[in-house]
């Protein structure tokens, strides 16, 4: 399926999901192919080709995330990324402490990580934002190695207090470890934190490149067998060309963020407004002000998640759903159980940079029928 | 008070019994649903609060009461 933009056509509305590239990352992705397949560590001219483009690209990163280009790795992903960054700074702190504190949104990757020990978790409020009070008492517990908290939620977009969460971590002499996701490309993170990752199919870079930051003083041991190079990294070769299309691309998302964030604000307004006003018994969920500028959830009750999501798609759109019926494992989101939000018949929308007016217009034109069928198909 | 026996019936079916039935009580009165579904845990309280009903908790595991309220 093309999703091209056109007024009629299939509409991807999952940019939480991956975002499709980014015109500056094809260019750059082909380019790269035919000049970055070379091992950069070998001393021979077409190895040295690949060096240069591998440190312009770290360049790119450090100056993006506006630190030193040798804190920048990067990961096959941005689960290998984030969970590289929680084993490895336990593992740098173990003598501090064995817990890891985090909220109880964090993504799945973080959660599957915490899952190797101990951990506390932070609960969140209605509207997903996470209990400063409840993280600076367990954040200040003895025994406390390091704390984990999402920039944004990529369930609900609701933006997390990270400048006040970081300097009570920094009181305790806690490192913590942001997960911007949703946010690299988009917003910017507030700094005071010590690890930060990323990943590139959320901006419009290739899928398969995970970006970790550890700024410098942060002990950080490889949760992986290591060379003696001792620095946080992957342990095998990058995909380069990969590197180099997300790094130009981050540039290009970056340059347009500004604009794009408001165009797609005042959509996501729209959605955020038109829903309840034309489908009865919904909840939007997730913090109204504070919230990723792309990124809109609802629940809709007596909905099974499952069948709108198969019925959005035979009308034309792509959007994902935090409900138990659509997870592998049967059970409702995390997320929005932390939140006590209803968790059936959710749909997240999520927008991005080819998403037009039209793209949203026809989904609140066909939401509200489409709804009203699967509830009248449940005898509601 | 009546009992809606929903257990091995997944989300929504659950929450839409509670909805179908809640009428079938007098105000004040208590429907109980048992359900078994993880989201149940979730979505009834949940339904509660959209609806404006009273959430009484969970009396014992995988059963849950509804004050009707309006």
């Amino acid at each position: 399926m093309e999703f091209t933009g056109d007024p009629a056509g299939p509409a991807y509305l999952d940019a939480a999901t991956a975002v499709p590239l980014h015109p500056v990352a094809r260019e750059a992705l082909l380019a790269a192919l035919a000049d970055g397949w070379a091992d950069p560590a070998r001393l021979y001219s077409a190895g040295r080709r690949a060096q240069q483009l591998s440190d312009a690209a770290r360049a790119a990163f450090a100056e993006a995330l506006g630190v030193r280009t040798d804190e920048v790795s990067f990961w096959p992903s941005g689960t290998a990324a984030a969970q590289a960054a929680v084993l490895g700074a336990l593992a740098g702190r173990s003598r501090q402490g064995d817990t890891l504190v985090h909220s109880a949104i964090e993504h799945s990757a973080v959660l599957h990580a915490a899952a190797r020990g101990k951990a506390v978790e932070v609960p969140v409020d209605r509207l997903g934002r996470l209990d400063l009070d409840a993280w600076e008492r367990a954040v200040s517990a003895p025994g406390v190695a390091v704390a984990s908290l999402i920039s944004a939620s990529h369930e609900v977009g609701t933006v997390q207090p990270v400048a006040a969460a970081a300097g009570y971590c920094d009181e305790s002499g806690v490192p913590l470890f942001v997960d911007a996701a949703q946010s690299v490309g988009r917003t910017d993170v507030p700094p005071g934190w010590s690890l930060l990752s990323a990943s590139a199919h959320k901006w419009g870079g290739p899928p398969g490149v995970g970006v970790l930051v550890v700024r410098k003083g942060v002990r950080w041991i490889s949760p992986y067998p290591q060379d003696d190079l001792y620095r946080p990294q992957w342990p095998g070769g990058a995909d380069l060309p990969a590197v180099v299309a997300a790094a130009a691309s981050l540039r290009a998302v970056r340059a347009e963020a500004a604009t794009e964030s408001v165009r797609l604000k005042a959509l996501v307004d729209r959605i955020r407004e038109r829903v309840p006003a034309t489908v009865p018994d919904v909840e939007v969920v997730g913090d109204p002000e504070q919230r990723l500028p792309n990124l809109v959830t609802f629940s809709c009750l007596y909905v099974d998640g499952e069948a709108l999501l198969h019925a959005l798609d035979r009308a034309g759109f792509a959007v994902s759903s935090g409900s138990s019926c659509t997870a592998s494992t049967l059970r409702p989101s995390h997320v929005l159980e932390a939140m006590g939000v209803l968790s059936h018949g959710n749909v997240r929308v999520s927008l991005h940079r080819g998403t037009t007016e039209a793209d949203v217009e026809r989904f609140l034109a066909v939401l509200p029928g489409i709804v009203a069928g699967i509830r009248r198909e449940a005898g509601m | 008070m009546i009992e809606l026996d929903c257990r091995g019936q997944r989300c929504p079916l659950p929450v839409i019994k509670l909805a179908q039935n809640i009428g079938k009580v007098e105000v004040g009165d208590v429907v109980r649903v048992l359900a078994d579904d993880p989201a149940a845990a979730n979505d009834i309280p949940a339904w509660c609060r959209m609806k404006k009903q009273e959430y009484l908790g969970s009396p014992a595991e995988n059963a849950f009461e509804v004050r009707r309220t309006t």
